[in-house]
């Protein structure tokens, strides 16, 4: 317990964690899009998938535990994430109590890097959002609770709703840019061999997560997704 | 060339400081940025004006003395060079320059251009040094060293702590130099028994300097005179890693 205290009350200590749960969320980000393209198998299949989440790991686990132990972990990392993104902040804000009269002209940092906290606030706020549109239902129009394929149709009817969550998708794409290739760095995860991979892989991974997320709105919006006859 | 210059100048450490204008006439292009100073601070004092305060000492780039924040970047617009390697001609006639001190609270000011950077000096005391014992000198041969592994501790060790990096940093992290520290002394044998205590010993110290958090932006990198790797801080990373993990006493 010690060390583990001595990781946390370190700078590079913080980042490890930070990025370990960052590791965590990019996994889960990708798993989520995967899922949200079985939009495009049908309404049968998105419900059974959406159905299927909950009774994974049965028999060992009761119906819908497995998925609560997700969301533990999930909502650990967060807190962890957050808690290290906001001391980080005031941290750094501390070291440099006199700004530059003239500031700094960036050479090496991208947008993406010098944003990550404003992206992480706005990511923090769509997911409130996001679990109170799909997952309970107070801000969907019309919600029924088991209905994933309808529940999802009708929520991106709204024009500006799925305009909405395909800004946040880019804005989720240029967190990951930054972050995946930071989590390289900060793993130590370096070498002379495969360095020149890191960058574009970490391109690659915002690209599709940001693709695959905005595809299911856009199917949406354009009528490719919609319920037909069955409303 | 003619040249205009905004040059902070702050009495004291407890002094708000402004930026001062000065023109400096009739500057050589072969003269280097301190000389262009050097020349502005005779023509001050012949004026009976205080000349600018500001630090150099070996002028050919190796000692780490000289540094301040030309036209907002660290050591100037001149890419792998200290201030004293930056020479006029990277300048045009009629320019505008704007000099500042380095900015961090752990590196605070003592008088215009000149910061205190004890707080380097204090990390290197917490773990950047090999315990030897000392005798008579044993064979130079006596271990091997990779030449890969030579190589890499000698890019580590070009840095001359002149603390650009944390002038550069978004942060004000000392990372890239606590990473370099660690690096030279690590990648090699005689580094190895203090290895892990070595790494937690520099980088609480640093954290108690006051010095920020890396966010890895790359910026120290792109500022550093002696262009030391980001790499390193990756490797700095890992040997924590590893310290927290197995290192006998935290």
């Amino acid at each position: 317990m010690g060390r583990v205290l001595s990781l946390y009350r370190s700078s590079v200590g913080k980042k490890i964690l930070m990025s370990v749960t960052g590791v965590v969320f990019v996994f889960f980000v990708i798993a989520h899009m995967v899922g949200n393209l079985k939009a495009f198998m049908g309404p049968d299949h998105f419900d059974e998938y959406a159905h299927f989440l909950r009774e994974i790991g049965e028999p060992i686990f009761p119906y819908g535990v497995l998925l609560w132990v997700f969301r533990i972990v999930l909502l650990g990392c967060l807190a962890i994430h957050a808690l290290f993104a906001l001391q980080t902040w005031w941290t750094n804000r501390a070291a440099r109590p006199v700004k530059y009269a003239k500031g700094l002209q960036p050479e090496e940092s991208t947008f993406a890097s010098r944003n990550m906290r404003w992206g992480g606030i706005v990511l923090f706020l769509f997911v409130v959002a996001h679990l109170l549109h799909f997952t309970t239902g107070q801000l969907h129009p019309d919600f029924v609770p088991g209905a994933a394929f309808r529940n999802l149709v009708l929520g991106f009817q709204e024009q500006w709703v799925a305009g909405l969550y395909i800004g946040v998708m880019f804005v989720l794409g240029l967190h990951l840019y930054h972050g995946v290739w930071s989590s390289f760095q900060t793993l130590g995860l370096n070498h002379p061999g495969y360095n020149r991979y890191r960058r574009p892989l970490a391109a690659l991974v915002a690209i599709v997560v940001f693709l695959g997320f905005a595809a299911v709105p856009v199917a949406v919006l354009t009528g490719t997704l919609s319920l037909g006859g069955r409303g | 060339m003619d040249l205009v210059l905004h040059i902070w100048r702050q009495a004291g450490p407890t002094d708000k400081g402004s930026f001062v204008r000065y023109e400096a006439k009739d500057i050589s292009d072969h003269a280097s940025f301190l000389e262009m100073l050097d020349i502005l601070n005779e023509r001050l004092t012949e004026r009976g004006e205080e000349p600018i305060a500001i630090d150099s000492d070996c002028r050919e780039g190796i000692c780490g003395m000289c540094g301040v924040v030309i036209d907002r970047l660290p050591h100037g617009p001149q890419h792998g060079a200290a201030t004293c390697q930056l020479h006029m001609r990277h300048f045009k006639d009629g320019d505008e320059i704007w000099i500042e001190p380095w900015r961090a609270r752990a590196f605070p000011v003592v008088k215009d251009l000149v910061v205190d950077r004890y707080a380097f000096d204090r990390i290197m005391q917490a773990g950047g040094f090999v315990s030897v014992r000392t005798s008579a000198p044993q064979d130079a041969n006596a271990i091997l060293i990779p030449k890969e592994k030579a190589d890499l501790a000698m890019d580590a060790a070009a840095c001359i702590g002149c603390g650009a990096c944390v002038a550069a940093c978004p942060n004000a992290s000392a990372m890239l130099f606590v990473s370099a520290k660690v690096s030279q002394l690590g990648l090699l044998p005689q580094g190895q028994p203090e290895r892990r205590e070595r790494v937690l010993r520099m980088l609480g110290r640093h954290d108690e300097e006051g010095f920020g958090m890396c966010s890895n932006y790359g910026e120290c990198h792109a500022a550093c005179p002696a262009e030391i790797s980001l790499d390193f801080i990756a490797r700095l990373n890992r040997d924590m890693f590893g310290a927290v993990a197995t290192a006998v006493e935290l």
